[in-house]
């Protein structure tokens, strides 16, 4: 025992709490905090929101057709070829130039983009509802967990293409009376087919996830005070698998579009006439010598798109992992 | 040294021979590329050009049509016909008089026992042979001296030139096919891989889908013939990649049936190693108009089957859409030198063709929609889409997937829409397109559409059969599990009256007469609108000589023709 009055000062002083530096923040503001470090999601996540804005808003800036044919002016080049070679066809009116039968390739690009991110957001929205869905119940319900998994094992094996043929054989004339458009129906039928083809993954992800946490002592603890089994998955579980389910939803996003544009490529699905990035790039591979900007643009833009998309995956993964986040 | 100067005093003397005194074997290589590779040397046994062709530089028929679609001798001294007493007068037979001293290339005669042998093989019940209908309606071959040969017919036949004429009929040795009759005929890979022949060239090595070597036939009937001492034929790859080979690197001297779009050939043309050739035969881009409702909500065995259309069969409709179409600049978008605009369904041979079409090659807008106007067809609803009795003119238009299709779709979908017709472009893989499946709801037979466009063609150069696919009995239904050549549903008493004529009419000019008129009528009543003729386009090196497209017979058919122009 001391009774000096500067050691009791130090032994209370320990016992105080210190005061944190700076105030308290939110879950969210450490998640963005950390997000900021990534450089390469930062850029992902401009050039995603970039890329967006153009072919939302750019229709009404750029307002050209871009079905329009103008047989006149076909095969001009971009405008930035006359830098190099003045004698280049090429008009500010068709800055990235014109196709073989005269369409817009600025149009095209962003009627075309609008089609692959449209394709690309509501396959993976849909694949993602029906992951987690099948994931979740296959987790938390013993009894269906089985079923669930050989049936994602199913449709593992499901190969796309010939399941898409089929599909456009079978459902085209129906769906499109539904839609109304022979556009609106195959919109439907291609997500369709993109969604029921890629959410296993992300069922298998989200059902690992949930059988490791529905042992934990909150969980028990929730259902002993009588919570109810749907909320404790909405409660208790699901908040928890975000993580993963976001990295996967960003994927999905990546994977969507490039199937879009592997299917436009094959001729499958969209009218000839209807743009998207996958239908230019392959109109455009026969005439790759002469005109190597009508593969490189629509290339360019697919191939930055889902970079951007992974990087986005990628910060977001390390971003919502607690144990990263602050390191 | 010795050596090296010796090699160049044989280069340099080489070099100095006058090409006039062309002698066989003198002209060292000649190497040919096909983009399908050839599987079997014997026609009888593979329908495919790629196999047709190869052996046609090995085995020979008694005749065969020549660059121009005219009939030549080959193996015999002159066409039989009615009036060298030939053919008889009942048009019931036909006398081929063998040329005197031919051999085959082991040294042995060709006689007419090989000729009737030939056809033995190939009619033999249990062989699958693939040129049967080459033999059609054949009684019987007979062979009264070692230099004559009779075939029979069980009717009298207008055209006798099936049998044993062109390539897709060579004559072979009976000596080496004796064993190979009938369900033994594919089990002699030997004798079908190596066939001996009368043609220019032996083979000395066959690799199946691969490569072919062959040398010059020393027992080849023209002793000065071929120039070429050894040929290399290659297959496999695809036509971008044989077109560069020949053009723009020129590895190799002559290139098959390159299915490219204009630009593209020109493009490789610039390389200067090689030049593109086109010829034409009777392949004719076209657009089918349905005869019949495709109404969706008819039921399977009525859509595409009950009459009438609700507004195709309307003359000015089908006239309007005709005279909106640019055909020049289609065939400057998709073809280039290898298409030229017709009106003709039958546009070769030019004697069978309908030429002079008036308006065929100008695009008339105005008059169109002044026809269209003309016919109380007119917009009622302000839709910019005219209505016919109430019915909009909204048409799905469906081909198959193609690149050159596919922009003249785009192409004549604006046209049309100028002069107020709606259409719906669809396309359809090319294997399910034309795949022939009755399961499938989007073969071409079905022709669940109002319009589809595709390219047609018939062997040689007579048009009776092909001219047959417009009659009325022939249009797929249910009934014909949804097989038939008559893919619009035309259906016109007088169309069918006029080729029974045709069948029974032996004058060729009264045939050619009747043929172009059963065009005109296809034209003119909305069977097709007719678009683009396309040829064949192949491609040699510029050191190449002697090559004359055929478009009617295989593109080798003058190959000891062939030599090397000295650079």
């Amino acid at each position: 025992m001391t009774d000096s009055p500067q050691d009791d000062l130090i032994a209370i002083g320990a016992l105080t709490d210190t005061v944190p530096q700076s105030p308290p923040t939110s879950r969210a503001r450490d998640i963005w905090d950390q997000f900021r470090k990534h450089k390469g999601a930062m850029l992902g996540l401009g050039f995603l929101v970039f890329i967006t804005l153009a072919v939302v808003i750019g229709p009404w800036l750029w307002t050209v057709d871009p079905q329009k044919l103008d047989i006149r002016n076909k095969d001009m080049r971009p405008i930035y070829t006359a830098i190099w070679d003045s004698s280049a066809k090429t008009s500010w009116a068709k800055p990235l130039g014109s196709d073989q039968l005269g369409r817009d390739n600025l149009a095209q690009m962003i009627a075309g983009g609008r089609v692959s991110l449209a394709v690309g957001w509501a396959a993976m929205l849909l694949s993602l509802f029906i992951g987690t869905s099948i994931g979740v119940l296959a987790g938390y319900f013993k009894r269906v967990d089985g079923l669930l998994m050989r049936t994602t094992d199913l449709f593992l094996a499901l190969p796309i293409l010939p399941l898409l043929l089929l599909a456009v054989t079978l459902f085209r004339q129906p769906l499109r009376e539904f839609a109304g458009s022979p556009e609106g129906g195959m919109f439907i039928l291609i997500v369709t087919i993109i969604a029921i083809t890629s959410w296993m993954p992300t069922a298998r992800i989200v059902r690992g996830d949930i059988l490791a946490i529905k042992e934990r002592e909150f969980v028990l603890a929730a259902r002993s005070i009588g919570t109810t089994n749907g909320k404790i998955i909405r409660r208790h579980l699901l908040p928890n698998v975000l993580s993963p389910i976001m990295v996967s939803a960003a994927l999905g996003l990546a994977t969507a579009i490039i199937t879009e544009s592997a299917l436009s490529f094959l001729g499958v699905g969209f009218p000839s006439d209807y743009p998207t990035w996958g239908k230019m790039l392959a109109d455009a591979v026969v005439r790759m010598e002469r005109f190597p900007e009508r593969v490189m643009l629509p290339g360019i833009a697919i191939s930055l798109t889902v970079l951007s998309v992974n990087y986005l995956g990628d910060g977001l993964r390390d971003a919502l992992d607690p144990r990263t986040r602050g390191r | 040294m010795r050596l090296k100067s010796l090699m160049l005093g044989a280069v340099a003397t080489a070099a100095l021979a006058p090409a006039a005194f062309a002698e066989r074997a003198s002209d060292g290589e000649v190497r040919i590329i096909y983009w399908q590779a050839p599987s079997i040397l014997n026609p009888f046994l593979s329908g495919g050009t790629k196999d047709v062709e190869s052996a046609s530089m090995i085995i020979e028929p008694l005749a065969r049509y020549n660059s121009a679609g005219e009939l030549v001798p080959w193996l015999v001294e002159d066409v039989p016909t009615v009036n060298n007493g030939g053919v008889s007068e009942d048009l019931k037979s036909i006398t081929w008089k063998i040329t005197p001293g031919l051999k085959w290339s082991d040294g042995s005669d060709f006689t007419s026992e090989d000729v009737k042998f030939t056809y033995e093989y190939c009619t033999h019940p249990e062989g699958g042979c693939a040129q049967l209908t080459k033999f059609g309606g054949v009684t019987s071959v007979e062979t009264p001296d070692p230099l004559t040969v009779i075939v029979n017919f069980e009717e009298a036949t207008p055209n006798p030139y099936g049998p044993f004429v062109g390539g897709e009929s060579p004559i072979l040795q009976k000596a080496q096919f004796e064993n190979c009759m009938g369900a033994a005929a594919s089990t002699c890979t030997e004798e079908n891989f190596n066939p001996i022949g009368t043609g220019p060239f032996v083979v000395t090595e066959f690799k199946p889908n691969d490569v072919i070597t062959m040398k010059a036939n020393e027992n080849y009937r023209d002793p000065a013939k071929p120039a070429f001492a050894t040929v290399t034929f290659k297959g496999g790859g695809d036509a971008a990649a044989a077109g560069t080979a020949v053009m723009e690197t020129g590895e190799f001297d002559y290139a098959w049936n390159l299915q490219l779009a204009p630009d593209v050939i020109s493009e490789m043309e610039a390389g200067g190693k090689g030049v593109p050739v086109a010829g034409f035969g009777p392949l004719m881009e076209r657009i089918m108009l349905n005869n019949t409702n495709p109404d969706p909500n008819l039921g399977p065995d009525e859509r595409s089957v009950v009459r009438p259309h609700p507004f195709l069969g309307d003359p000015a409709v089908y006239k309007a859409m005709s005279m909106a179409i640019d055909r020049p600049l289609l065939v400057e978008v998709g073809y280039g030198q290898a298409g030229k605009p017709t009106c003709s369904w039958v546009p070769a041979p030019e004697a069978f063709a309908y030429s002079d079409v008036p308006g065929c090659d100008v695009q008339d807008i105005e008059g169109a929609k002044k026809m269209l106007d003309d016919a109380g067809i007119v917009d009622t609803d302000g839709d910019g889409i005219r209505e016919k009795d109430g019915v909009p003119l909204s048409i799905v238009y469906q081909t198959s997937t193609n690149a050159v299709r596919q922009d003249f779709q785009a192409l004549i979908k604006e046209w049309w829409s100028e002069i107020g017709i709606e259409s719906e472009l669809r396309n359809v893989d090319s294997s399910v397109f034309f795949g022939g499946d009755p399961g499938s709801p989007d073969t071409f037979q079905k022709f669940y559409a109002d319009v589809e466009m595709y390219a047609n063609t018939f062997n040689g150069t007579d048009p009776q059969a092909y001219l047959g696919n417009g009659l009325c009995d022939k249009a797929p239904r249910p009934e014909t599990q949804w097989q038939g050549e008559n893919i619009s549903r035309f259906c016109d008493e007088e169309y069918d009256a006029l080729h029974l004529e045709l069948t029974q009419t032996a004058d060729m000019a009264e045939r050619q007469r009747i043929g172009r008129e059963l065009s005109k009528m296809a034209f003119e009543r909305g069977m097709m609108i007719p678009l683009v003729h396309r040829g064949r386009l192949s491609a040699h090196a510029n050191s190449l000589g002697g090559v004359d497209l055929n478009v009617w017979d295989s593109e080798l058919w003058n190959v000891a023709d062939w030599y090397r122009i000295d650079e």
